[in-house]
């Protein structure tokens, strides 16, 4: 290519040989880079078009995710528009017809050294003891750009190294090359910005406003985007070396909305999760626990093997005494009380595979009909039978109708790419929300209700002709969840049947929260012919029907929102088997507890809310002797007499794709052809059914609760992570501040809580977002738990406030 | 106020109120009145890019006057801030702006205050405010006191810093705030000399304001003169006429060098331009000949070094000042303009190296790819380079810590290499071995 350098291009030259056939294509823009024509699309920069070409051009604030501010002025190249060859930054400008572009002219060149030259001069060249060491940018493109020596004999700039600018993130100004990228994440995809410049001139550097740590769920993305090792998070530091890094790609299976990811280990430890960058999903993000929360897989409190409960307490076992025991366990309440004596409760939290064999053993080999996923927290799985939307079609719907909890709190990429999704213009939102949530701002129009007149909410809403007008302009998509857990579903989901009689041509974007709840609902985790759902099977066992409850990754004394059930449920079944990863409060009623293998540690395929299947991938040895989930549904079959004939976890996701419709064809090849993994969407439509259920006018419990979920809590997989432990907000009551006036004691300050079923001393809190009369705790926190005050069969609860 | 009304205040807002907007525009226009702030572009032709049609639409003066050497619209404000009123409210009038945004730079506090009682007068007087001498014309204007930072002297930093973020240039594209300025809305930034023209040419006219001058530049403009001439300020001079030999000598303007020593060089037009020698003392006060040859016009600055003069203290003072103004958001400028000023430092101190001169040059030149202007030598068989420059920067700040850098290195280069450690290879120091400790 050199040969061809400076080459004048003829002008007008079609850059492809004209066919009269074909009419011109109006997005191409005839271009010369580096003297080869090249055919652009309209509106591409000039540093896109070139790598299309095959000319990369260094870069280092440039992001495609993110608008250009062309600062770092590293990705200058020379542009001649028919005015001569003019300085030009590539990450800004745009092609036009006919421009000569030359990324490796001389004075390209000299430019690129020269710039490489001014970021060395004060970046401390640590890299031996750097953490970027090895995938660092400014390496690599000093190595490829760079003039190869530097000239620079003056003192280099000095400030107090690493400073801590949040619980998780380190910042080293020195190494820092003042790209804007770290501050734009914050800033524009983020939407907390809370980093930024400080000084001028020379001694210009970022940094976090004071005593206002950068407390982002997203602080993690600054340090995957930072071309420099200025920006350390602290699970990682000095923990590898780049090259000594085995990688995978995978599927983050901590909330439901499946980003991508790529797992990374080395020496057979799980050591960093970063975000690959995919079209349809995350487009590269991550929250903070979906990327640090892989150290509760290499927690020390880890099941290494399964255990059988002695007189003495639990027994580590092999797994063949193991497994016998629990197929005796289940066998005998069969025998004795009947298929439908046994409950299974759990298997959102594995994989396709792990829920699909469960499915099989629960339905075909046990025969018991109640079977469930959830756990009250979500909506029932017949939303999943409405019309579907993606993550993509919402966010560029032109309404997007929020009916969910906080999406930042429980489904926080998703609530970046709706954030994104308004700030681009593209879509309003409309909120019903009983509190006032990370998407209010965002809003076009919010609107807040007291639990359980949701309903009264929407209709009101459609009655408006603001609304209907809004709703009526192009795509609808509902994102539809439970906001609150003290009350009953159906509030919600009548309220979504309402929206969606008046807006015929809306789909449903479900907000269910667990990894693989989708998928576990689509593939057999829910009721049979008669069968009960979580709240049924607990009261069952509680009043002694039920004979054997087995939790396969569930936890309903901490995660069901009636822990009084959930307790009596426990204490009084019979016979309890738990499959789980930790020994959790649930797990300590089991008679076996059977070790199940974590994420990181097993292949498969999941389903994320849109019902999208990507895989999982196996990068470590599973801990200790423990097993994937399909793997002990299988085993458990066998000595119940039925051969599910899976010997290997692609043998499942063969029988899946042969099996169930909606999965037909979603092959492991299918999968590893498939970009952006394949949709999984069932056909049949279940009819969602309105309840009708009416909430009670106030009791003598003047407000109303409102129970939500925050990203860190009390859950397993966050206590069992050392970085994310302490990041938990804890225990505590808000309330509207004229609210708290007329409790009469200062935000902060303690106050008795107490309902029908439980009284807890708690710290109050002024927030001007929650409704007025209504009551906030979020759910399992350090401290306290809200579940204590809830009822499953209640439509909705009150709870007293008192001063201290 | 009174003294102002006496000698026909406002008399050139009263002409144009009683034409239509357009017209004042034209004779605007038709005056080719240049910008008085730096880069000389007719302030007509720059009220003509607004999109039409788009309002509201903003005027802000730029009076963060700080490059080098200049202190000419400083002069304007302390001692005719109602002439400046006057043709604030003939733009808006003409370009149809609805509120004025008038800037003052932070360190001028005596400016800020005789603005300030002005703009008291002039809105109880009725100049100012709604309904203009009874007409429907409105305008309010503010006045800005800015926080001291030259490079807010850049017409899209000042933008920013009057939002109230960090005085950082925008990037360009788009390369005019007219399309998107203040908030977001077309905006006018004109200087504070610029705007001052106006109310003489409306009083009396374009054929007056056109008489006085060349056709390429009309009009007079202010010329600050510093250091060493016998008699140094501010002077109005004719533009394209006026030559720098007779701002430097004629009895009406400097009166010559100090002492009677020789003239060494001279900065034309502000800090940030390219030095003159005496060989360029003939060029008159126009921008195209003074581009040619070289330089540029700038800010209305000249800065005088007789033959007395430290050349390399004299470089290393104007670029310490830019890398010290530099915002620091891109690289070059921040980078480079500090090393700049170091190894200008080291050299100045004694402790630069043969390697040292060719190292500024090779610096610049990352800042400054190409040739960077300069002006002819004959002493030293030089052509003139002439303008414009290239540059890796969003802004000019960066080249301007070049600039007096490149001058000086080519022109005086022997009074460097006077300087420099006289020894051919620098002795190597045994580092420091580091105690191990059990």
């Amino acid at each position: 290519m050199t040969d061809t350098v400076n080459a004048p291009a003829e002008s007008g030259e079609p850059a492809q040989p004209g066919e009269d056939t074909t009419p011109p294509d109006p997005n191409a823009v005839n271009v010369t880079i580096n003297g080869v024509a090249h055919v652009a699309r309209k509106g591409q920069l000039i540093i896109e078009a070139a790598a299309d070409a095959g000319q990369y051009v260094p870069r280092f604030c440039y992001h495609k995710r993110m608008t250009p501010v062309g600062k770092c002025r590293m990705c200058l190249v020379e542009a001649d528009s028919g005015r001569g060859p003019a300085v030009t930054v590539s990450c800004m400008v745009t092609v036009a017809p006919d421009m000569k572009i030359a990324t490796d002219s001389p004075t390209a060149k000299r430019m690129q050294e020269g710039m490489l030259e001014l970021f060395l001069a004060n970046h401390p060249l640590d890299c031996p003891v750097c953490d970027k060491g090895g995938e660092c940018p400014l390496q690599d493109q000093a190595f490829s750009h760079g003039p190869g020596e530097s000239r620079y004999v003056e003192e280099k700039r000095h400030f107090e190294k690493p400073i801590p600018i949040s619980e998780l993130v380190f910042l080293d100004r020195e190494r820092c090359i003042l790209c804007d990228l770290c501050t734009r994440f914050a800033d524009e995809v983020a939407g907390d910005p809370l980093i930024s410049f400080t000084f001028r001139g020379n001694t210009t550097q970022v940094n976090t406003f004071p005593d206002e740590p950068f407390a982002s769920y997203f602080s993690g993305n600054t340090v995957q985007i930072c071309p420099v090792g200025a920006l350390t998070a602290k699970p990682y530091r000095f923990k590898a070396r780049p090259w000594d890094l085995e990688q995978a790609e995978s599927t983050c299976t901590t909330c439901a909305v499946g980003c991508r990811t790529v797992v990374q280990s080395s020496r057979d430890e799980l050591l960093r999760y970063q975000g690959v960058d995919n079209d349809a999903v995350n487009r590269g993000w991550l929250c903070d626990k979906g990327r640090f929360g892989f150290e509760a897989v290499n927690s020390a409190a880890r099941l290494q093997a399964p255990a059988v409960r002695t007189s003495d307490g639990f027994a580590s076992t092999g797994w063949n005494a193991a497994l016998d025991a629990a197929a005796a366990l289940i066998k005998g309440a069969v025998t004795s009380h009947g298929a439908a004596s046994v409950g299974i409760i759990g298997g959102a939290r594995g994989t396709n595979e792990d829920a699909y064999a469960w499915a099989r053993l629960a339905h075909d080999v046990i025969g018991t009909p109640h079977v469930y996923a959830q756990q009250l927290d979500s909506l029932r799985s017949e939303v999943l039978d409405l019309p579907r939307a993606t993550i993509d079609e919402a966010a560029n719907a032109a309404t997007i109708v929020l009916m969910a909890p906080d999406l930042k709190e429980e489904l926080p990429v998703l609530y970046l790419r709706l954030r994104d999704a308004v700030a681009k213009r593209r879509s309003r939102i409309l909120e019903f929300t009983p509190r006032s949530t990370g998407l209010t701002k965002a809003a076009w129009r919010s609107i807040a209700y007291r639990p359980g007149q949701q309903g009264d909410a929407v209709t009101t809403a459609l009655a408006d002709p603001d609304v209907a007008a809004q709703l009526a302009a192009g795509a609808v998509v509902v994102v539809a969840g439970k906001p609150n857990l003290a009350e009953a579903g159906s509030f919600q989901t009548d309220a979504l049947l309402t929206l969606l009689e008046a807006v015929p041509h809306a789909k449903v974007l479900p907000a269910f929260r667990r990894g693989n709840v989708v998928g576990a609902l689509q593939l057999g985790m829910v009721p049979g012919e008669g069968g009960n759902f979580a709240a049924g099977i607990l009261a069952d066992a509680a009043n002694g029907v039920l004979q054997c409850l087995v939790l396969v990754g569930a936890d309903p004394l901490a995660d069901f929102p009636d822990s009084d059930l959930a307790r009596r449920a426990l204490s009084t079944v019979p016979v309890v088997i738990a499959v789980d990863t930790f020994l959790t409060p649930s797990a300590q009623h089991a008679h076996v507890v059977l070790a199940a293998a974590a994420g990181g540690e097993k292949s498969g395929t999941v389903t994320n809310l849109e019902g999208r299947v990507q895989t999982v991938t196996k990068k470590v040895t599973v801990t200790g002797t423990s097993r994937p989930d399909w793997m002990i549904a299988t085993e458990l079959a066998s000595r119940l007499g039925h051969d599910l004939g899976f010997t290997s976890v692609e043998d499942v996701t063969e029988a899946i794709a042969a099996n169930v419709p909606a999965y037909a064809g979603i092959t492991s090849a299918a999968l590893k052809a498939a970009k952006d993994g394949l949709l999984a969407v069932p056909e049949r439509r279940r009819s969602l059914a309105r309840v009708g259920l009416v909430a009670p006018m106030s009791t003598g419990y003047d407000y109303r609760l409102v129970v939500g979920r925050e990203l860190y809590d009390n859950g397993v997989n966050t206590r069992m992570s050392p970085s994310l432990a302490g990041l938990a907000r804890g225990m505590r009551v808000l309330v509207h501040p004229l609210d708290l006036e007329r409790i009469g004691v200062p935000s902060g300050g303690q106050v008795r809580v107490s309902s029908p079923k439980a009284s807890m001393d708690l710290t109050v809190v002024a927030d001007a977002g929650i409704t007025r009369w209504t009551a906030w705790m979020p759910f399992n926190q350090p401290g306290g738990c809200a579940a204590d005050f809830l009822d499953a069969t209640a439509a909705v609860t009150d709870v007293r406030i008192e001063a201290l | 106020m009174d003294r102002f009304l006496a000698t026909g205040g406002y008399e050139g807002l009263k002409v144009a109120l009683a034409k239509a907007p357009s017209a004042v525009h034209d004779d605007v226009r038709g005056a080719t009145v240049l910008g008085r702030g730096g880069a000389g572009f007719p302030a007509g032709v720059k009220w003509g890019l607004m999109p039409a049609g788009k309002f509201p639409r903003y005027l802000v003066v730029n009076g963060d006057e700080s490059e080098p050497g200049t202190y000419k619209d400083r002069l304007l404000m302390e001692r005719d801030p109602h002439q400046l009123i006057e043709g604030c409210l003939i733009a808006c009038y003409a370009a149809g702006l609805s509120q004025c945004f008038l800037y003052i730079r932070g360190e001028m506090a005596l400016a800020h205050e005789r603005v300030g009682e002005a703009l008291n007068d002039a809105y109880a007087a009725g100049y100012v405010g709604k309904n203009i001498q009874g007409t429907n014309f409105s305008v309010d204007i503010v006045l800005h006191w800015g926080a001291g930072a030259y490079v807010v002297g850049e017409e899209t930093a000042l933008i920013e810093s009057l939002e109230g973020k960090r005085g950082e240039p925008r990037l360009k594209p788009p390369f005019f705030p007219a399309a998107i300025g203040l908030y977001g809305q077309p905006t006018v930034v004109n200087n504070v000399e610029t705007l001052s023209n106006l109310p003489w040419l409306l009083t009396n006219g374009i054929e007056a304001y056109t008489a006085i001058g060349t056709a390429t530049s009309p009009g007079t403009r202010m010329v600050a003169v510093s250091g060493h001439v016998q008699r140094p300020g501010v002077y109005e001079i004719i533009n394209g006429t006026t030559t720098f030999r007779d701002l430097l000598y004629g009895q009406e303007f400097c009166q010559g060098i100090r002492h009677g020593n020789e003239l060494k060089a001279f900065v034309p037009g502000g800090g940030s331009a390219p030095w003159f020698t005496p060989e360029q003392l003939d060029l008159p006060f126009e921008g195209k000949l003074v581009g040619a040859a070289g330089s540029m016009l700038g800010s209305g600055a000249v800065m005088v070094m007789d033959s007395t003069t430290d050349i390399p203290a004299a470089a290393l003072s104007l670029t310490r000042f830019y890398a010290h103004e530099s915002c620091g958001q891109c690289t070059p400028c921040r980078e480079g303009g500090t090393w700049l000023e170091r190894i200008l430092a080291r050299i100045c101190d004694g402790h630069g190296t043969s390697s040292d001169l060719d190292l500024l040059i090779e610096v610049g030149t990352s800042i400054c790819p190409g040739d960077f202007p300069h002006a002819a030598s004959s002493s030293l068989e030089l052509e003139a380079v002439p303008f414009p420059y290239k540059m890796t920067t969003i802004c000019f700040v960066g080249p301007s810590a070049y600039a007096p850098i490149h001058s000086a290195v080519t022109l005086f280069r022997e009074e460097f290499e006077a300087k420099l450690v006289k020894r051919t290879s620098i002795p190597v120091t045994a580092a420091p071995v580091m105690a191990v400790h059990a």
